[in-house]
């Protein structure tokens, strides 16, 4: 009995298809799995092959045509058969889409279909099959079929998926989605738990990972050549592979201790490219006299350690460090030096400079693999001792990697200080979109001229590097003159 | 030295052994005595031993099952066979609630030294009433042991440490695997409970299964040895308790697990097995773990119905193709 072909749900999100070609003709036998014609569908070109055998009739749908999911693309039955009622049936608007649910039987108003008598859209597969409801007309509804549970279309059901247990969340072969996906859209990176296992053994990192599996998951096979070819597979796997010139040399040099990229270290490397490469950065070094500073540093912590203090402290009179460091009363140098001269304390944007009023210094803090920046805000605000508690805190939580990312962002201007590691000076890259970062050496004991008299002095050298599209060269000498004067005052640091 | 034996006779020379060895074993069950057995597990025992110790029982489950539970609680060692498990179900409370339960609500003093067996989940088109995989229910029950042979050696091996063992044991056996034939080892040999066996090698992956999936699983693994793929086949034998380490030895070696089992889906064995092996070999695992069962239906009587319900290698080898090829 002749009966309709209708368009098959060929991928999981198909809503129609191109029937981009035809493997059979009018009056050529077809036998179950038979190619009939190619699909082009949202996803891929896919097989639509027969589940039914028997001799194809008519072709209702030309190579090209565009055609809804159910719509009749073909007629198929027995030799000779007349298929004049379904021709007549195809052509009308009997056939809603198999998944809408609630959709009615064909109406009086289309009586062909009516009185069709091959039960077209009734499934021969079990795997399929639900109640069939005999309805008093004699006919078979098939809207009251429930769809199969499984999306797959009955064509691809062959092994059959058993039942709705058997279901994954990764798509059944042939869904044709294969290879495009890639990382999902939150930049997860498919990989099973045994990947990722032996990519973290051999050091190989699985960020922006796109492999040979299904929808570019990184199947075990990708992690073999990355790690016995190096560098080119490497490539395709991680973007950050080494050059591939390293490779070709690799056999004659002993090979290099392969080390992850952390993401703190990607993030380092990829902000500081883009501010070095993007801001044009100037220099300005000038060394100051500390002498008063340290001093001040001394009677400070001096007090700080007093009896009197340390009760207070201890009965809950504020977070007051025990002790203060050159680097705190920098801090709040700059702090102040930056109220006096704003222009210091602002950002370049393409449409504009943002001078900032608040004062929100990032403090540069070395830990192990790499370096955070944690903000002080409003140090122009807040006590020296407030400042040396807040950094100890923030330093100590730095280090133990508890740092929240917002306390790590937004600030206005950075001090990076290597002075404990004994470097006289030295020039930091800017950490954008900061305007400036000020780089501190140690404290040198250096023979200086006083009243036509050498006498020992103390002196620091600073090292100012600015972006020159926020900071020209006048504005950030008179920075570092206002900053020298405080220091070389530091009352005034401690006045605010 | 071995010798080949059927499936029934390996079971048969079990009990025959064990009966020899301890006067205590005894048989007791449906059509076991005159009729020579259901099956005829039991042909000849009625003659060697005598009515004092293989009993036809009448068509009474509960019944029984509870006269062999006092009868082991009192310190014989009987073997109750069901014609089939299906037949269990009305003597479920008897196992559930006394035999399970009865070392434990006595605080140890009293123990359950009783076997449980017979033919268990398909047969050949015998409905939906008597096709069912009992396993999943029985092994659920803390005090239960749970043992599916797959192999005449087994059955014999497991049979006899059945017997042995104070606890209620239950033996999964097949309709379909009696005339199976295979080398039994002569003489003594125990098959301990809870330890697995590896059917077959293989590399890409394990496919675990036992009792008659087993041979599935094997005929399965001799399908896609043709396209490549090296299936490593566990016959875990013991469903409770559960031979974790063989399973996560072979899945740290495999990286993909496929579970094949008669019984539905929902829950059971496959079900416990997946959740043992994805906690203890997570970092092993390269998929999804797949499960082939019987479709989440009442068995239909029909032969072609059936057959599409009940896992075939060919389902099995789809599901291996997909653990293997996509991941």
């Amino acid at each position: 009995m002749a009966k309709v072909l209708d368009m098959p749900k060929l991928s999981p999100t198909m809503e129609e298809g191109v029937l981009s070609a035809w493997h059979k003709n009018a009056g050529d036998e077809v036998a179950v799995d038979d190619l009939l014609a190619e699909v082009e569908t949202d996803k891929a070109t896919m097989e639509f092959r027969a589940f039914d055998k028997g001799t194809l009739l008519k072709i209702l749908a030309k190579p090209g045509a565009q055609v809804k999911l159910g719509q009749p693309v073909a007629i198929l039955g027995a030799p000779g058969e007349d298929i004049s009622a379904l021709v007549a049936q195809a052509a009308g608007p009997a056939f809603p889409p198999p998944s809408m649910p609630g959709a009615r039987p064909p109406t009086p108003a289309a009586p062909a279909a009516q009185d069709a008598p091959a039960p077209a859209r009734v499934p021969t597969d079990i795997r399929a099959s639900g109640v069939v409801e005999r309805r008093p007309g004699g006919g078979i509804s098939p809207e009251t079929i429930p769809p199969p549970e499984t999306s797959a279309p009955p064509a691809q059901r062959d092994p059959p998926v058993g039942s709705v247990l058997e279901r994954t969340a990764f798509p059944a072969p042939g869904f044709g989605d294969g290879g495009q996906a890639g990382p999902d859209a939150g930049g997860r990176v498919l990989a099973s738990p045994y990947v990722r296992k032996v990519a973290r053994e051999k050091g190989i990192d699985l960020q922006g990972a796109h492999g040979s599996g299904t929808g570019g998951r990184v199947l075990p096979t990708d992690l073999d050549t990355m790690s016995v070819q190096g560098a080119s597979p490497l490539a395709r796997i991680a973007p950050t592979a080494p050059p591939a010139g390293a490779a070709a040399r690799a056999p004659l040099l002993e090979e290099a201790e392969v080390r992850a990229l952390s993401p703190m270290r990607r993030t380092i490397a990829k902000r500081l490219t883009e501010s070095k490469t993007t801001v044009p950065h100037f220099y300005l070094r000038i060394d100051v006299d500390v002498a008063e500073l340290m001093k001040l540093r001394a009677d400070i912590n001096a007090e700080l350690a007093s009896p009197a203090s340390a009760g207070r402290a201890a009965n809950g009179g504020g977070a007051e460090a025990a002790k203060v460091s050159l680097n705190d009363l920098l801090i709040k140098a700059c702090a102040i030096a930056l109220v006096h001269v704003p222009e210091c304390n602002a950002s370049y944007s393409p449409d504009a400079i943002l001078v900032h009023r608040r004062v929100d210094i990032s403090v540069a803090v070395a830990i192990p693999d790499g370096l955070v920046t944690p903000v002080v805000r409003n140090a122009d605000r807040k006590s020296v001792a407030a400042i040396a508690s807040e950094v100890r805190d923030l330093a100590a939580r730095a280090r133990s990697r508890k740092l929240k990312p917002e306390e790590m962002s937004d600030g206005t201007f950075s001090i990076s200080n290597l002075g404990m590691f004994g470097i006289d000076e030295f020039a930091a890259v800017i950490n954008p979109p900061e305007g400036a970062i000020l780089a501190v050496g140690q404290v040198r004991d250096v023979p200086v001229v006083f009243d036509g008299q050498v006498v020992p002095g103390k002196r620091l050298a600073l090292t100012l590097s600015c972006d020159h599209r926020v900071v020209d060269g006048a504005i950030g000498a008179a920075f570092l003159a206002e900053l020298k004067r405080l220091i070389e005052h530091p009352l005034r640091v401690l006045a605010g | 030295m071995t010798h080949s034996l059927r499936f029934r006779d390996a079971l048969r020379e079990a009990m025959i052994e064990e009966m020899d060895r301890d006067d205590r074993v005894f048989l007791m069950g449906e059509e076991v005595g005159h009729y020579q057995g259901a099956y005829k597990v039991s042909e000849g025992m009625l003659a060697k031993f005598g009515p004092r110790r293989v009993i036809d029982t009448p068509i009474a489950e509960a019944g029984f099952a509870g006269v062999g539970i006092g009868a082991a609680i009192v310190g014989l060692r009987p073997i109750v066979e069901f014609m089939t498990w299906n037949f269990s179900a009305v003597a479920f409370d008897q196992i559930l609630n006394n035999a399970a339960k009865m070392r434990q609500m006595s605080g140890g003093q009293l123990d359950c030294p009783i076997v449980f067996r017979g033919p268990n989940a398909s047969a050949r088109q015998v409905g939906s009433q008597h096709s069912h995989a009992m396993e999943h229910f029985y092994a659920h029950v803390p005090g239960l042991k749970v043992v599916a042979p797959a192999f005449p050696d087994d059955a014999k091996g497991l049979l006899k440490s059945a017997i042995r063992d104070d606890n209620p044991v239950l033996v999964m056996e097949s309709e379909t695997l009696y005339g199976v034939k295979g080398d039994v080892p002569e003489g003594d040999v125990l098959v301990p409970l809870g330890k697995a066996r590896i059917a077959r090698q293989g590399t890409h992956v394990t496919i675990a299964a036992y009792s008659r999936m087993t041979h599935v699983a094997l005929e399965a693994a001799a399908l896609l040895e043709s396209e490549g793929i090296a299936a490593e086949v566990i016959d875990l034998r013991s469903l409770r308790p559960l031979d974790e380490n063989t399973l996560v030895a072979s899945v740290e070696r495999t990286h993909r697990l496929v579970v094949v089992h008669e019984g539905w889906p929902y829950g059971g064995v496959g079900a416990e097995v997946v959740d043992r092996v994805q906690r203890l070999a997570f970092d092993a695992l390269a998929a999804p773990i797949l499960r082939v069962a019987t479709l989440d239906v009442p068995m239909p009587y029909s032969a072609n119905l059936e057959l599409a319900c009940i896992p075939q290698p060919e389902r099995v080898a789809a599901a291996v193709r997909r653990v293997v090829g996509e991941f």
